[in-house]
């Protein structure tokens, strides 16, 4: 069924993609890759102590959809600090929490998306350009959490900061200029959940 | 690389009974993993995070799910700060909005 993970036999999960849809998601990985960025490793590829010993930043990131995928471990949305000294406290533990996590953070997401990426590109296309994507368990919470990570990003992108927002965007008349990029965030909701029935049942 | 913690200095303390050796510490302040509600994130995924990471029964998941989504947060996990920041640093690896904090009540 198109649009819809099911099931394998003996696990794993299958969703049959047209050849749009296919380069609708790869595209979309590719720029979450770029967003992410290289590891420290990649500045220097010879050293290979490079990627163990690097600090990650202490700052967060000035992107809307980088803080959204990093954010503070010390402070949310509805934890207030109840003075300026527990304020401070509470960026500078953020601080050093995100020196020690974001670069292992950030290698996991780019993992998941070259994990699709990759499946993406090994599918063997019928003559009209579709093909059948079949998902080991494995793939399947990689692809989960891409599926997680391009919605959230999408997400961010459009503003979406609460459930009227997502009311919103249902209701976009066709020629708002958004209305593409909804259309992407809707139906990657759609193989998400479908995706998660699959490794539930 | 994981999270490098050292480990808490240790006390060598001269004691003078049996008594004082086995004595129970005051327990410290316990940590809290807390999970925000977030619109992008489905019931679905945010159940089966909990279910998959804690090993929560269904029900359990469940009913933290629904808490973040109707009261805008639930409590996942408590512990040491250590164990706390390892459960947010899962959380934020699954895409959840995860915080930790002192449990003050």
């Amino acid at each position: 069924m198109p649009g819809h993970f099911e099931p394998l036999p003996g696990g794993g999960a299958a969703v049959a993609l047209d050849e749009v849809e296919i380069s609708i998601i790869r595209s979309l990985a590719v720029q979450l890759l770029e967003l992410i960025g290289p590891g420290p490793a990649e500045n220097a590829p010879d050293d290979p102590l490079a990627e163990l010993f690097a600090e990650g930043p202490s700052e967060p990131p000035s992107d809307p959809v980088l803080q959204r995928l990093f954010p503070d471990a010390y402070s949310g949305p509805d934890v207030e600090a109840s003075s300026p000294e527990q304020a401070e406290e509470q960026r500078a533990y953020s601080s050093e929490f995100r020196r020690f996590t974001e670069n292992d953070l950030r290698a996991g997401k780019r993992e998941n998306a070259l994990a699709v990426i990759r499946s993406l590109d090994a599918l063997t296309t019928a003559g009209d350009g579709g093909a059948v994507l079949k998902l080991s368990p494995g793939e399947s919470e990689q692809w989960l959490r891409a599926l997680n990570d391009l919605r959230l990003a999408i997400g961010a992108r459009l503003d979406v900061v609460d459930e009227e927002d997502t009311d919103l965007l249902y209701r976009l008349p066709d020629e708002d200029p958004r209305k593409p990029m909804v259309m992407a965030y809707l139906w990657l909701g759609g193989l998400q959940e479908t995706l998660v029935e699959t490794l539930m049942s | 690389m994981g999270r490098v913690t050292a480990p808490a200095p240790l006390e060598i303390e001269k004691t003078e009974s049996a008594e004082e050796v086995f004595a129970v510490p005051e327990p410290d302040v316990p940590w809290v993993t807390i999970v925000h509600n977030d619109p992008v994130n489905l019931m679905s995924y945010v159940t089966y995070v909990f279910q998959t990471y804690f090993g929560y029964t269904k029900d359990k998941a469940t009913k933290l799910m629904l808490d973040v989504h109707h009261k805008g947060r639930a409590v996942v996990s408590s512990g040491t700060r250590e164990e706390m920041e390892r459960d947010v640093q899962a959380m934020h690896g699954y895409g959840l909005w995860a915080t930790l904090q002192q449990d003050r009540k």
